[in-house]
């Protein structure tokens, strides 16, 4: 009995070593979205090409799809917009949402690097970001054809993200609605 | 060039926090601007609150929170509002659920455990103690002996 309490501070330390061991694996900068499973929230905002056109969440349903925060002013941005460029080339539904922008400036953006959006909402003050719960672009959503928020990944998109996403895009696509 | 130094010294150290400048309608609104903007955390640089913050993200939020209490919310609405966006992680007061059952009692369960290893700890060196007069006690007469001559040697050294 007396030697089983010995190793009461080994036994101690290996459970406080693992869990500050698993703790080092995580990205704190990576926040669950509060949204994950939730609709996307309505919005009453305008298209980036044109200002007269009022896009609302009915516009983004309908076919699984990676929603994008993006911005000019946002470098992150930059490096991913050819990854996204190659997602909508294997024909994936990308929709843009241009996050705290200059209409000017996105347009030129878009025109230089090519326009990977199929629809592309102007959230000028960031109003539909803040309901989304976006804290820095770029972020990507995945929605499935209801207009369900499947997935968030906040950072660049590379090849290594794509192929997960793709993944869980799949699956809403082939599992219909899912839940 | 001392006293300089030395007035140097005493120049207050002033942290500045984000300024913005907001006119509240009364004073409770005011107090509680400041007191929410305490307590909520930037999502983004996520060790600062938002009074603290020179972030976009927290200055987009401190707006929404000042149009929240202009418009007459209260602070539960607010709060829940903020955590709809952001979760959980925007309360540097977490709510007590079974997620964080562990955070809030779990100091109280380890001075329970400190306690608990003190009382045996203690017993057992009680134990040992009157234990140890009863075994001095007990010594025998030539045990005795030995040890008198012995701490008698010990003293001509």
């Amino acid at each position: 009995m007396r030697r089983f309490f010995l190793f009461i501070p080994l036994v101690l330390f290996v459970a406080i070593g693992i869990f500050l061991w698993k703790g080092l694996q995580l990205d704190p900068s990576e926040l669950p979205s509060a949204l994950l499973n939730k609709p996307f929230p309505e919005f009453q905002v305008s298209s980036l090409y044109d200002e007269t056109k009022i896009l609302g969440v009915d516009d983004l349903k309908g076919e699984v799809a990676l929603v994008n925060v993006w911005a000019t002013w946002c470098p992150s941005c930059k490096q991913e917009h050819a990854q996204l460029n190659r997602i909508k080339a294997e024909g994936y539904k990308v929709i843009g949402i241009n996050y705290k922008d200059d209409r000017v400036k996105a347009k030129i953006w878009l025109e230089k690097y090519l326009n990977p959006y199929a629809v592309n909402v102007f959230d000028q003050k960031g109003l539909l970001g803040l309901d989304l719960g976006v804290y820095g672009a770029p972020e990507t959503y995945v929605i499935d054809a209801d207009g369900v928020i499947r997935y968030k990944h906040v950072g660049v998109v590379d090849a290594q993200v794509w192929a997960k996403l793709k993944t869980i895009m799949d699956q809403f696509k082939t599992g219909g609605t899912g839940s | 060039m001392k006293r300089l130094l030395i007035c140097f010294l005493f120049l207050p150290v002033i942290a500045w926090g984000a300024i913005d400048t907001y006119e509240f309608k009364d004073e409770e609104s005011r107090q509680r601007f400041h007191q929410l903007a305490y307590e909520l955390r930037c999502p983004k640089c996520q060790n600062q609150n938002l009074s603290d913050s020179n972030s976009p993200i927290a200055a987009d939020l401190r707006r929404e929170l000042y149009r929240m209490i202009q418009e007459g919310n209260d602070n539960a609405q607010i709060v829940d509002f903020m955590v709809a966006r952001y979760g959980d992680f925007v309360l540097y007061r977490p709510p007590v659920n079974q997620m964080t059952y562990l955070l809030w009692y779990g100091p109280f369960g380890l001075v329970a455990i400190g306690l608990i290893v003190v009382f045996f700890v203690s017993r057992k060196k009680r134990k040992i103690s009157e234990s140890g007069e009863d075994l001095s006690a007990q010594l025998s007469n030539d045990e005795s002996e030995r040890l008198s001559s012995i701490l008698e040697q010990e003293k001509d050294k």
